[in-house]
């Protein structure tokens, strides 16, 4: 069963939830809420992209001017940005991208958090604007391709094809994870599973049928790549096996795409053409790069992440209407659903077998099809979550709409289910 | 035994960890300030942060803690090793290490089953730490 346990008075404690000790502040601690989501942008998920390419500058670019006229924000407006990496420029990211914009600002930040990141982003937005720092601001995570080079001179690019791992000398991961063929996400994953049923027990059709389940919401979303592809618990079970017990179908699909989100302030927010989506609450949690450090690889990160999200908040589990949690792998979204205490720990399996979780469902999650069904535009597979919550709260889910959704959860992992992230967006 | 075709580059402050493996030894920092074991070798101890440890010598005996069957390569470099049986053994000093495991079938592999070190000699100067059933 869950243990969590929180201050209850409002001063600083060390407490333990989910099997984490972790430092809270109690309850003055937090967001009042005052920052909303009023405006984004989403180009769609492909795994082959047939348009024109661009640098991903140039997509940052694009996809802010989408998603600031969604927002009916202008240009001038924007002072603060927070940015994943850019391919073509490494260091020094937001200052290239003020400039590139012809954007000044008081808050710029880069974000390392892997596929927590978007989730991260939207709380820092949030907390800058709440600090009275800045009143718009602009997150974005570009992930089409790039043009290829034409001066065969030129800088070459040099991604490692270890994952997330450095092969650096003196990297932890190159000398004692690497040398084992410990890298990249699906064998961590699996891992993580293989620890699970052992602790819990095992049900191979609850894990399909998470995929399932968002193939059938990905069916009602034209920007999913599997947007015309159905695919059944059983199609699932009889997909080629990865990393045991882990089927292709129970993992991501890489695609090219984007993403971009613009936050503001309440006052502003009043202002603009949609419903704002306020962040009420966040979580962040992390401590161990490499899965095999964990100190417990089946009670995960996004446990107290969520449970200072919900308290910041001041709500509870049954008070969500939606959730959309990262979903790297189908692992990802039982442990989810577990630590953030939808269900006590162990019960995820029953919990997934007993609840609808398309759009339609008891229990919706992922109703964009989640990256399972969507598909990981690198970073901005991420985005797609909190995205896909701010669609819903304003009423854009088009067929795929959720009646009455105000409350939505979302989460955000990155790494090997090492760094997490939480929010709570509720409309205004 | 597995081929290795990854070998890892020893660092001042690892290299006890590598001469004990070449000597068929596992060596285990003990900080001498709280007592923690740390693995994997660090110049600072990962609970107290004190720089007092010191090299023992440990069994190397453990638990699987988990384990994968990988059936297509973690990355290119290891498509010529196959099917790769991938674990994290829990040592029974408490750290855990991540490793592979040799002279077993997939059918042998239960979580908590007792292992065994393997010292796997590699192409270059190092030796590494796999495990095998006890």
């Amino acid at each position: 069963m869950v243990s969590g346990v929180m201050a209850t008075d409002c001063r600083p404690c060390v407490g333990v939830a989910y099997g984490w000790q972790v430092w809270m502040k109690g309850c003055e601690m937090g967001l009042r809420g005052d920052a909303a989501v009023v405006g984004f942008a989403e180009w769609p998920a492909e795994r082959r992209h047939g348009g024109s390419r661009s640098f991903q500058l140039e997509q940052w670019a694009e996809l802010a001017a989408i998603a600031l006229a969604d927002a009916g924000i202008a240009s001038s407006e924007v002072n603060g940005i927070v940015t994943s990496d850019l391919r073509e420029s490494a260091d020094f990211v937001p200052a290239t991208v003020a400039e590139y914009l012809g954007w000044s600002v008081n808050f710029a930040e880069r974000l390392d958090i892997g596929g927590a990141s978007c989730v991260g982003m939207l709380w820092r937005a949030a907390a800058a604007i709440e600090l009275g720092v800045c009143d718009v601001v602009v997150c974005a995570t570009p992930s089409r391709p790039r043009p290829r080079p034409t001066n065969p001179r030129g800088p070459k690019q040099n991604w490692s094809s270890m994952g997330a791992s450095s092969n650096e000398w003196g990297s932890p991961q190159a000398e004692f994870d690497i040398p084992h063929g410990n890298v990249a996400q699906n064998a961590g994953y699996a891992m993580i599973a293989q620890r699970y049923a052992a602790e819990f027990g095992y049900d191979p059709r609850a894990l399909a049928k998470i995929a399932a389940d968002q193939r059938t919401n990905a069916n009602h979303n034209p920007l999913a790549v599997f947007h015309d592809v159905p695919a059944t618990i059983d199609d699932v079970l009889a997909s080629r096996m990865v990393a045991d017990p882990l089927h292709i179908l129970e993992i991501v699909m890489p695609c090219h795409g984007g993403a971009a989100m613009v936050v503001t302030s309440r006052e502003r927010a009043a202002k603009t053409p949609h419903r704002p989506a306020y962040i009420t609450g966040f979580g962040e949690h992390l401590a161990y790069k490499t899965h095999s450090y964990a100190r417990d690889m089946v009670r995960t990160p996004i446990g107290p992440a969520a449970q200072q999200a919900f308290e910041m908040a001041g709500i509870g589990r049954g008070d969500v209407d939606a959730s959309q949690l990262y979903d790297c792998y189908t692992i990802t979204v039982l442990l989810t659903i577990e630590d953030a205490g939808f269900c006590g720990k162990g019960e995820g399996l029953e919990f997934v077998n007993s609840h609808d979780l398309t759009f339609t469902g008891d229990f919706p999650v992922n109703t964009h099809g989640g990256q399972l069904g969507f598909g990981q535009p690198g970073l901005a597979g991420g985005m797609s979550q909190p995205l896909e919550a701010v669609r819903q709260i304003q009423g854009r889910g088009g067929e795929r709409q959720v009646a009455g959704c105000d409350t939505v959860f979302v989460s955000g992992t990155g790494g090997i289910m090492s760094e997490q992230g939480a929010l709570i967006l509720q409309g205004g | 035994m597995q081929p290795a075709p990854i070998v890892p580059d020893p660092t001042p402050t690892s290299q006890p960890f590598w001469d004990g493996l070449a000597r068929g030894e596992v060596m285990l920092q003990h900080c001498d300030d709280c007592g923690e074991w740390v693995y994997y070798p660090r110049a600072f101890c990962s609970k107290c942060l004190s720089a007092n440890m010191t090299w023992t010598e440990i069994s190397g005996e453990g638990t699987l803690y988990t384990f994968t069957v990988a059936r297509q390569p973690t990355t290119p470099a290891f498509a010529e090793v196959g099917v790769q049986m991938l674990a994290v053994i829990e040592l029974d000093e408490g750290p855990k290490v991540t490793t592979t495991i040799e002279n077993a079938a997939e059918e042998d592999l239960v979580i908590g089953a007792r292992v065994r070190p393997v010292f796997a000699p590699t192409s270059g100067d190092v030796t590494l730490l796999r495990y095998e059933l006890a």
